[in-house]
C-alpha cells in the first residue's frame, strides 16, 4: 500500500485550481503569518525558530535559529538577508516547486525572517537557468509591493525591506554561501575562507549576513504559525519538520515527495512511494542526498549506536530518512536529491559522471581542487573508454585524499566523498574493468567499450 | 553599442537598486546578451563603463559563468543535461540525436548557424529527465521519440524557445 505524503510546504501546490498569483495565496490564508510576525518582537520571532530546531535544507543541515543568533547585532553595520535560490547540487528539484507554484510563500517566509533578523534589503540568489521561475518571482514581488506586504512601512509598520531577485549564471560554486555572495558582490564565485568571514559577522558587503535556503526560509513561516514548540513536534527530536525528497534516476515514479523527517524509510520512498524499480531490476546503490554524499550500496548492513545510546542495525531499506539517521550511516540527506540506481549501471560510468561535474564546476581557487578533480575525471573517463590501468583505482583514492580538508570551501570534498564511497563500496567492479582491458590489450583486441553516462 | 532602449531602461532601473554597484555587474551582463547574443569585448568595456569599473572586472566574470558567451550563438540555443539522473534517463544517447541531425558537435554551432549543441550541468528537474533546454524554454522527458520531434519543430521553426 502506498504511504501518504503529509505536506506542509507543499500543501497547496499541485491541487486542482491553486494558482501561483498572490489573490490565489491569500484565498488560502497566505500572508497571514506575516502579520502575525509584525505583532510579534523580532527577537521572540528568533526564539521561535531557535526552539523550532529547524535545520537548514540547503545541505549542511546547520540548525537556522543559531545561525541567526551568531548574527552580528553590534556593528551598527546593515544587515542583509539571502535566500539561497541556487539549487544546484543534483538530484535536487524541490526549491524550483515552490518558486514555480507557491512564490508568495517563499516571500512570506523571506519577510518573516527579514523581520526577525531586522534586514531592510533582501536578495534572492536564483540560479540562471531558472528564466521561468525569475519571471515569476519578479511578478509576485510587484503583486506583493502592491498589497504592501513589502516595500516602504509594511503594513503600516516603521519596517521596511525589499527584496532583489538575482540571477546567477551556471556556477554550481554559487550554492556555496561565501561563494555566493561574493557573485552577489558582482566577482567571481570564488569562495572565502572562514574565519574571518562567516557571513554572519562579516558576509555581503562586509556586513553581517544571513543565506537560508529556500526551503529553510519557508519553514520559518510554517514556525511562525505554529510556534516553534509545536513545529518541533513534526519529525523526531534534532531531526525538526518536513523535508522534501526528490527522487530521481531508476524508479517507476520519480518526484518530490514530502514527508516528516523520519516519517518514512529509504525503503518505503523507493517502494511504496516511488513505484519500485523499473521491471526486472534490482536496486544496486542510492545516494541520498545529492550527488556529492556519500553512496550506499543496496546489500550493506548498517550497525552502530545512535545518539541516545540505543542500537541499530539497518539495511538499506530500513534507514530513517532524516539528517542523523543518513549521517549514521556514513552519508547525509544533503539537500535531499536522493538518486536510485539499479543493477544495470556501471559503477565506474556513474563516478565518472560525478567527476565530470565536479571537474567543471571547481572555481579553480585552491590547488588542490582545481588540479586534483580534473586528474579524477580524467582517470575515471579512461577507465571507460578503454585506457585502465591497474594502478588506478588506488591512484584515484589517494588523488581524492588529497584534496578532502585541504581547500577552502567544503568543495574539496564534495567532489572526493563520490570517489572514496565508490571506491570502498564498489571497488571490486573498478579493478575489473582495469583487469579486463588488460587482459584485452594483452591479446592485442580493442578495449573501447560503449559507454552510457559519460 | 547598440542596445534597445528597453535594454537601457531596464538598466537604469536596476543599477540604483544595488547598494554597491558592481552587485549590478551580473545582472547587467544577462541583459546585455540578452539584447546583443552574446558580450563582445565592446560590451564587456560599455559594461565596466557603465559600473565604473575596469574592464577586467567585467571579463574576469564574463570567462567564469559558463551561462555567458563571448561568440554568437546559433538560433536555437540547445542544452542537455548531462549529469548523472538526467545520464541515467539516455541523456547521452538524447545529445547523439541533435549532434546528428544539425550534423553539429555538442560544444559547438551548426555551420548554417541555426543550432548551438552544449552538454550543461544539472538543471534542478531530475524527477523528468533528460531535460533539454531550448532558448529559455525547458523540455524533459525528452528520450528518443520525444527528441526527435523537438528537432523536428526546430528545423521547421516551430519550436518554444521561452
Amino acid at each position: 500500500m502506498a504511504i501518504e505524503e503529509k505536506r506542509l510546504i507543499l500543501k497547496y501546490t499541485d491541487q486542482p485550481g491553486y494558482t501561483n498569483d498572490i489573490d490565489c495565496y491569500i484565498k488560502h490564508g497566505g500572508y497571514e503569518d506575516l502579520k502575525k510576525a509584525f505583532k510579534m518582537k523580532p527577537e521572540d520571532i528568533c526564539e521561535e525558530v531557535l526552539q523550532s530546531g529547524v535545520r537548514g535544507r540547503g545541505g549542511a543541515g546547520f540548525p537556522a535559529g543559531m545561525k541567526w543568533k551568531f548574527l552580528d547585532r553590534k556593528s551598527g553595520k546593515p544587515i542583509y538577508l539571502i535566500c539561497n535560490a541556487d539549487e544546484s547540487e543534483p538530484g535536487t528539484f524541490k526549491d524550483r516547486q515552490i518558486i514555480h507554484k507557491d512564490p508568495h510563500q517563499l516571500i512570506e517566509g523571506i519577510l518573516c525572517s527579514a523581520y526577525a533578523i531586522q534586514a531592510k534589503l533582501a536578495f534572492i540568489y536564483i540560479r540562471g537557468e531558472f528564466f521561468e521561475g525569475y519571471k515569476i518571482l519578479e511578478r509576485a514581488i510587484e503583486e506583493a509591493r502592491v498589497k504592501n506586504f513589502l516595500g516602504d512601512n509594511i503594513l503600516g509598520s516603521d519596517y521596511s525591506c525589499d527584496i532583489i531577485v538575482h540571477r546567477g549564471a551556471g556556477a554550481y560554486i554559487c550554492g556555496e554561501e561565501t561563494g555566493l555572495i561574493e557573485s552577489l558582490e558582482g566577482k567571481r564565485a570564488n569562495p572565502r575562507i572562514k574565519p574571518p568571514y562567516f557571513p554572519a559577522a562579516l558576509g555581503l558587503y562586509q556586513c553581517p549576513t544571513i543565506v537560508n535556503n529556500v526551503e529553510t526560509l519557508c519553514d520559518v513561516k510554517h514556525v511562525i504559525n505554529m510556534g516553534g514548540k509545536e513545529f518541533a513536534k513534526i519529525g523526531t527530536p534534532g531531526n525538526t519538520g518536513t523535508r522534501i525528497w526528490c527522487v530521481s534516476g531508476h524508479v517507476q515514479k520519480p518526484g518530490y515527495y514530502e514527508f516528516p523527517c523520519a516519517g518514512v524509510t529509504l525503503g518505503e520512498l523507493i517502494y511504496d512511494v516511488c513505484g519500485g524499480l523499473l521491471p526486472g531490476r534490482k536496486l544496486k546503490a542510492v545516494i541520498p542526498g545529492g550527488s556529492s554524499s556519500k553512496i550506499l550500496r543496496a546489500d550493506e548492513r548498517f550497525t552502530g549506536k545512535k545518539k541516545d545510546g540505543t542500537e541499530f542495525d539497518w539495511g538499506i531499506e530500513d534507514i530513517p530518512m532524516d539528517f542523523d539517521s543518513l549521517s549514521l550511516v556514513g552519508s547525509m540527506s544533503g539537500s535531499g536529491g536522493v538518486i536510485i540506481m539499479d543493477d544495470s549501471t556501471d559503477m565506474v560510468e556513474a563516478l565518472a559522471n560525478i567527476n565530470y561535474f565536479y571537474a567543471h564546476e571547481s572555481c579553480g581557487q585552491c590547488t588542490p581542487c582545481r588540479e586534483g578533480v580534473p586528474w579524477m575525471k580524467k582517470i575515471t573517463t579512461r577507465m571507460c573508454t578503454g585506457g585502465a590501468r591497474e594502478e588506478d583505482v588506488d591512484l584515484l583514492k589517494s588523488v581524492a585524499d588529497q584534496i578532502a580538508g585541504r581547500t577552502i570551501c567544503a568543495f574539496g570534498e564534495a567532489a572526493s566523498w563520490p570517489v572514496q564511497s565508490f571506491i570502498a563500496k564498489f571497488k571490486d567492479e573498478f579493478e575489473a574493468k582495469a583487469k579486463e582491458q588488460a587482459i584485452l590489450r594483452k591479446q592485442g583486441e580493442d578495449t573501447a567499450t560503449e559507454t552510457s553516462l559519460i | 553599442m547598440d542596445l534597445k532602449q528597453s535594454t537601457l531602461d531596464k538598466i537604469d532601473h536596476l543599477v540604483p537598486r544595488y547598494p554597491d554597484k558592481r552587485s549590478a555587474a551580473l545582472p547587467l551582463c544577462h541583459l546585455v546578451q540578452e539584447d546583443l547574443g552574446y558580450l563582445s569585448n565592446e560590451s564587456v568595456e560599455w559594461i565596466a563603463k557603465r559600473l565604473d569599473l575596469e574592464p577586467i572586472n567585467i571579463s574576469e566574470i564574463v570567462t567564469f559563468y559558463p551561462m555567458l558567451k563571448t561568440e554568437a550563438q546559433g538560433k536555437y540555443q540547445v542544452r542537455v543535461c548531462r549529469t548523472l539522473s538526467c545520464a541515467l534517463a539516455g541523456a547521452y544517447k538524447t545529445c547523439k540525436q541533435f549532434e546528428e541531425a544539425f550534423d553539429c558537435k555538442v560544444g559547438s554551432t551548426s555551420e548554417d548557424g541555426l543550432v548551438s549543441l552544449e552538454y550543461v550541468e544539472c538543471h534542478a528537474d531530475c524527477g523528468r529527465a533528460p531535460v533539454v533546454m531550448i532558448g529559455e524554454k525547458e523540455y524533459t522527458g525528452i528520450k528518443t521519440d520525444e527528441a526527435h520531434e523537438l528537432i523536428e519543430r526546430i528545423k521547421n521553426g516551430t519550436v518554444d524557445t521561452e
